[in-house]
């Protein structure tokens, strides 16, 4: 680990002050970055702890839950809003990692969390355009079960790890963040980025920027609805494909629905294609496949990861029927 | 090599191979084993009784301590860094920044290591355990994609990392084997196994399997495993006055220390290796390359050292098991009776080691088939030296051999566990020799009264709760009876006033067999005496003889060695007894001992008691060690343990998602010494196995030879929801040939369980995988 | 800064990379806290602080200051051992012993969550109390790895502590 300076924020404005520089990062609860600076793959010179800024999650006036920044992860999954309004996200949160990651893990650390690839991880032994821009990318010829089949690039192949992220996709999220220029919101679709040529580039923020919330808003579909996670082990595994999916039914009529799919991008996979496919349609099985057919139509699977449009097919159909039949609490 | 070598080996060739010829023809009484062991009488002792650990509260109060967690004064951390090539040289070394890094104390690469001789490769002679024939940072030579080129000592953990990650390294890349294809293209060679040919013919069965009426004749492959024990390698190292105190974590105390001392040029006495307590082992915790650079760079900074290795580090420094790819040929009559056995195919091992994965051990004394051709090839690639893993051989060789009796089972429709039953053989089909002890029938029968085999469904494919496609399966698991030769036992009797105390030493280790719990057991027992009067002394060098934590044989070596040691104690006390003795003039062998003394074994009401008879000597103790007969028993006798495996799994129709729901073991390993520790040891071979079955693999990337997923998140091990309660049984039929008529069982658990599962998750969905692990995308 | 490590206050570290692991192991010499991969992925490290369950080997120490941290040396309040390492002696609930420390302290904080509602993985309902079944006690657990295989006594040993035998009442909410 490169040696840094340690410094502790009590207020936002401390933290940006604090973080501004290309040098300095935010520190959470240090789940992924403690790892990556041990790794090497972050060299950051200055960590700006923001686990004492708000934690709090709280009515917003319209009638959402806006969600402090530094508020764990368990704090979020064991929130009443959440499991009884938001019942994806607290699923979500609870099929990632362990309980004693959840417990030190922030929110905002969890959005900022960077891919599994292991190449990425290899900082001496593998070519890595994320990690060491223009060096190359190992992973397109190499191991890529657990990579993308929808918009990656010729540099970039990874996926983002994050559950929680699928489900705050889904939701129509709103990340507020607060930098140099002052505090501004985004839809959370907006945060992560393709790989493109700049893979190195997880998010549109810029250097100093602080998440400071999230905030989800009211939304009446999100009551009805679940997360699903494929794994190769029964529990602690990074997802091969996971679905994060609200569904309300007028009658045997899909009313409104939202679809995620994690696992299958470089970023939170909102299914952009499958939803209107959805929306106005009898609930069947034909339907569902159909939906995932059009979210698929456009996938490039690797050599090792041909599995996952058909497996995400199959995922997304069996949580819509369980959702349609109103089974999934 | 002089001329008396030669003649000396030429001599010993002679005596091998009269002894090889004689000992199977030799009368059972010739033979160690060939009286049963008294013990094996005794029905209502400690033996077979439910005892908790003797290490338990130590280990739950965190207070055991491990080889990272002893201390010497200024002491200094280590840090390794490694090569990112699988074969070439090292042409620069850019070690400026690093040895400007804040606490650091020296950076040794072979420029400055010191001089160092090559470590003998592992039974390449009695005591040599190295992991490799490569000499450990003498050159610039690399071998392996991962191989520790540098090593980095500093005031802290930290500083050393940190330092480490400054060296730069340039290469001059050499060719290099590192895919499959391409070692199979540079040719195959016959593997040998400890020695001996991986090779055996019985008849014909290449004609035998042409006219069979019923035939099965598939590929299995098996992927790279590593033994991933929770414990990281690590040892704590000091020079104390010129001699090399190592504390370490070892599953072989004794003959490390040797292979060290051979290295440092070390007179046996002046290397101290112990190993109170080992993390985990299951194969890998021995000799590597750590502890010999650990070793090297406390002698050159002149500073006890603490190396241990990151969890990357293991996956780079410590070899796993190979892969293979085996075929399996059987041909069978109409009747289901095998007329032919093949098991032949391929491992992978380097240019610098001598380790094929032996899948065909198995399979040697499996069935009755008239016609059996067994054979493992090897092809050698560029990769970290691979090893002994859990039941090498068995582990991988019961998922081939076993999948493919299942197949020949559907194809016949005779119920795997009869098609078994009837090709049970009544001696060796390939060494000729009589079973010592196999029970496997009634395993068998226990095993499927017990797990209600009668309820499976025959036909694949028909059994569903909801997504949830349900199977069962089975197999047969089997590992050999193992001893070793070079155990020995120290004795040491204590009187404090009418009390007496007995102290065993063995130097063996302790990796959670339950080894120092059983001891005692077994201990207590032969010497007469209550467990609490009796103490265990293992995992240290200066313990006399080697016993070695490997092929499941541990607790035969030292049951050997305490039998050997108790006859001497006998001995000994007759003598100190004297002519006022009741036992006075009865030689030994007519004496044995029960209640804390010495009685005739005729006529127990003639005898004295241990305090006694030191009272009388004026001695507060008596000491006596002694070695362990030759192991003659493994030459006269087929010596096996056996399990019969039932699995249920339950298949995910949508994700194809395996859950083992329900597994049995049921065992036939003779005596069972410790209930309680041994269902744990049961159970844990079946948990490696389920891994084994569904998610383990180590990825090597066939580029460059790289091992992509060294670490825990990525490789994946079972976690608690991934295992169901597992059943456990056992025949508990004594081997009247062994020691205390026991079995080892550190192995056998996980032989047979890849290949229940598999056969489990044919039942279940109509689809049989012969690749391991079955991963979701194989049944989708 | 500082904090309290089983009651003792003790300083921090000096250099701000350190973990509260190696803090523990290297410089207080608390070694019952295991080091099993350094990068959060097998639980050997697991400690509780404030009573909440942790991974030593991603904490930075720096970040704890003023919290309170309980080892495995801590949990017993008197030279006794703590009801749930008894029964982990009694169920034979490790091997090697290696990862044993996390998983106890790792089924404290559980206990803990569970009492406090927390839902898991395998809640059926998410609003629901919890009961402390043999496969939430293994989700809940997941994020403790044992390679020896002790997983069926570990989880007796827990449920033998932790969530006793269901009472005709909890049976019954169990069935619905």
């Amino acid at each position: 680990m490169t040696p840094f300076t340690y410094l502790r924020a009590d207020t936002v404005n401390d933290a940006v002050r604090l973080g501004a520089g290309e040098t300095a990062a935010f520190l959470g609860g240090g789940t992924n970055i403690v790892d990556l600076m041990r790794e090497t793959v972050a060299r950051h010179e200055t960590l700006v702890d923001v686990t004492r800024l708000s934690a709090a999650v709280t009515e917003t006036a319209e009638g959402g839950l806006l969600i402090g920044a530094a508020a764990t992860n368990t704090a979020v999954a064991e929130h009443h809003g959440v499991r009884t309004r938001y019942p994806m996200l607290s699923r979500a949160i609870l099929a990632g990692a362990s309980a004693q990651i959840r417990n030190m893990a922030t929110v905002g650390g969890n959005l900022l969390q960077r891919t599994r690839c292991t190449y990425f991880y290899d900082t001496d032994g593998s070519h890595c355009n994320k990690r060491a821009p223009g060096t190359g990318c190992d992973a397109r010829e190499g191991f890529n079960r657990i990579h993308a089949i929808l918009g990656a690039s010729d540099a970039c192949v990874a996926t983002h790890p994050s559950d929680m992220c699928v489900a705050l996709t889904a939701l129509d999220a709103v990340v507020h963040v607060e930098g140099r220029d002052g505090a501004r919101t985004l839809p959370f679709g907006e945060l992560h980025r393709l790989p493109g040529d700049r893979p190195d580039l997880d998010t549109v923020l810029a250097a100093g920027d602080l998440i400071t919330a999230i905030e989800l808003p009211p939304l009446g579909v999100a009551a009805r609805s679940t997360y699903r996670k494929v794994r190769d082990r029964a529990s602690y595994a990074f997802a091969l494909i996971s679905v994060a999916a609200a569904i309300e039914m007028d009658g045997d009529r899909i009313a409104d629905v939202r679809i995620a799919f994690g696992g299958v991008a470089h970023k939170p996979w909102r299914a952009t294609k499958a939803e209107p496919a959805l929306r106005g349609e009898l609930a069947s099985e034909a339907v569902f496949r159909a939906a995932a057919a059009a979210e698929f139509a456009d996938a490039r699977p690797l050599r090792d990861n041909a599995f996952k449009p058909e497996l995400a097919t199959r995922t997304l159909a069996a949580v819509l029927a369980e959702l349609a039949k109103g089974d999934v609490a | 090599m002089s001329i008396i070598d030669t003649a000396k080996q030429a001599a010993q060739g002679l005596m091998q191979g009269a002894i090889e010829k004689l000992v199977p023809l030799a009368p059972d009484s010739w033979i160690p084993g060939g009286r049963p062991d008294p013990l094996i009488a005794h029905k209502h002792g400690l033996i077979g009784t439910p005892v908790s650990r003797r290490d338990g509260a130590l280990k739950v109060k965190g207070e055991a301590g491990f080889a990272a967690e002893f201390r010497f004064d200024d002491m200094a951390y280590a840090a390794l860094a490694y090569a990112t090539i699988p074969r070439g040289r090292i042409t620069a070394i850019d070690s400026a920044a690093a040895d400007a890094a804040p606490g650091v104390v020296l950076v040794m690469t072979h420029l400055n290591a010191p001089r160092m001789n090559t470590p003998g490769v592992f039974g390449s002679s009695p005591t040599a355990v190295g992991p490799a024939d490569l000499p450990i940072l003498q050159d610039d030579r690399i071998h392996w994609n991962g191989q520790p080129i540098a090593c980095v000592l500093a005031e802290t953990q930290e500083q050393a990392d940190h330092a480490a990650s400054l060296l730069g390294f340039t290469y001059d890349a050499e060719p290099s084997t590192t895919s499959l294809e391409g070692a199979k293209a540079n040719g195959r060679e016959p593997g040998l196994f400890m020695g001996q040919p991986l090779h055996n013919r019985i008849g014909d069965a290449d004609a035998a399997l042409a006219t069979a009426p019923h035939v099965v004749d598939q590929v299995y492959r098996t992927p790279r495993h590593n033994h991933n024990p929770i414990e990281p390698h690590a040892a704590t190292i000091a020079w104390i006055d010129g001699a090399l105190v190592i504390h370490d974590a070892s599953q072989m105390v004794t003959a490390q220390a040797q292979t060290i001392g051979e290295i440092f040029d070390l007179e046996p006495d002046k290397v101290r290796l112990t190993s109170p307590y080992v993390g985990g082992g299951f194969g890998c915790k021995g000799l590597w390359d750590h502890q010999i650079i650990g070793a090297a760079a406390a002698k050159l900074a002149g500073r006890p050292v603490r190396i241990t290795l990151s969890r990357e580090g293991v996956y780079r420094v410590v070899g796993g098991r190979s892969l293979t790819e085996q075929r399996v040929a059987i041909g069978a009559t109409a009747e289901g009776r095998f007329d032919a056995l093949v098991h032949t195919g391929l491992s992978i091992m380097t240019p610098h080691n001598n380790m094929p994965e032996p899948f065909i051990l198995g399979t040697r004394a499996a069935y009755a088939c008239p016609n059996i051709s067994l054979q493992v090839d090897i092809a050698r690639m560029n990769m970290l030296a691979n090893t002994f893993m859990r039941a090498p051989g068995e582990a991988v060789g019961t998922f081939a051999l076993e999948c493919a009796v299942d197949e020949l089972a559907v194809d016949l429709g005779i119920d795997p566990v009869e098609l078994r039953i009837l090709n049970e053989p009544d001696k060796d089909p390939t060494s000729g020799l009589a079973f010592s002890s196999r029970h496997i029938v009634e395993a068998w029968r226990n095993g499927a009264d017990h797990f209600g085999w009668a309820d499976r469904s025959v036909e694949p494919a028909t059994r569903r709760d909801g997504e949830w496609q349900i199977g069962m399966g089975c197999a047969t698991g089997t590992y050999p009876y193992y001893r070793m030769p070079g155990a020995q036992a120290r004795i040491t009797l204590t009187r404090d006033g009418d009390a007496v105390r007995a102290l065993i030493e063995v130097a063996a280790a302790e990796m959670g067999m339950g080894t120092s719990t059983t001891t005692a057991i077994v201990g207590a027992e032969r010497l007469g005496l209550s467990l609490d009067q009796v103490e265990v002394g293992y995992g240290d060098s200066s313990i006399p003889g080697a016993i070695m934590a490997g092929g499941s044989q541990q607790t035969a070596a030292i049951g050997a060695a305490v039998i050997a040691a108790h006859n001497a104690l006998v001995a000994e006390l007759l003598k100190l007894a004297g002519n006022d003795s009741p036992l006075a003039g009865l030689s030994a062998d007519t004496v044995g001992s029960e209640d804390a003394g010495l009685a005739k074994i005729d006529d127990p009401t003639q005898r004295e008691s241990y305090a006694s008879i030191l009272t009388r000597a004026q001695r507060d103790s008596v000491t006596v060690t002694a070695a362990a007969a030759q192991p003659l028993e493994l030459m006269h006798w087929s010596m096996h343990s056996h399990s019969a495996i039932f699995c249920e799994v339950r298949v995910n129709a949508v994700t194809g998602e395996t859950r083992v729901s329900r597994i049995l073991g049921s065992f036939d390993c003779g005596r069972i010494l410790n209930p309680k520790t041994a269902k744990s040891q049961f159970r844990g071979g079946i948990i490696m196995g389920l891994g084994m079955a569904l998610m383990e693999e180590t990825q090597f990337d066939e580029r460059n030879g790289r091992i992509m997923n060294p670490s825990l998140a990525e490789y994946h091990i079972p976690v608690h929801l991934d295992v169901p309660e597992i059943d456990v049984i056992w025949t508990d039929i004594a081997d009247p040939h062994t020691p205390m008529g026991a079995h080892g069982i550190g192995e056998i658990g996980i032989t047979g369980v890849a290949a229940a599962v598999a056969n489990a998750v044919y039942n279940a969905t109509g689809k049989r995988v012969r690749d391991l692990p079955i991963t979701l995308d194989k049944l989708l | 800064m500082s904090f309290v490590v089983n009651g003792n206050a003790v300083p921090g570290p000096a250099d701000p990379r350190v973990s509260l692991l190696d803090h523990l192991r290297e410089t207080l010499h608390l070694t019952g806290t295991k080091k099993g991969c350094n990068q959060g992925a097998c639980g050997a490290c697991t400690v509780l602080v404030d009573g909440e369950r942790i991974l030593s080997c991603l904490a930075l120490a720096v970040q704890y200051d003023g919290r309170e941290i309980t080892t495995i040396e801590g949990l017993a309040e008197t030279a006794a051992l703590h009801p749930l390492q008894a029964a982990f002696i009694e169920h034979d609930g490790f091997q090697c012993g290696y990862c044993t420390p996390g998983q106890i302290c790792s089924a404290i904080g559980m206990a803990a969550e569970a009492r406090r509602g927390v839902p898991s993985h395998v809640s059926a309902d998410l609003a629901a109390d919890v009961i402390l079944t043999r496969d939430e006690i293994q989700e809940r657990m997941s994020g403790n790895l044992c390679r020896c295989g002790a997983h069926n006594g570990i989880i007796d040993a827990i449920q033998a502590t932790m969530a006793p035998a269901p009472t005709a009442e909890t049976s019954a909410e169990l069935a619905a």
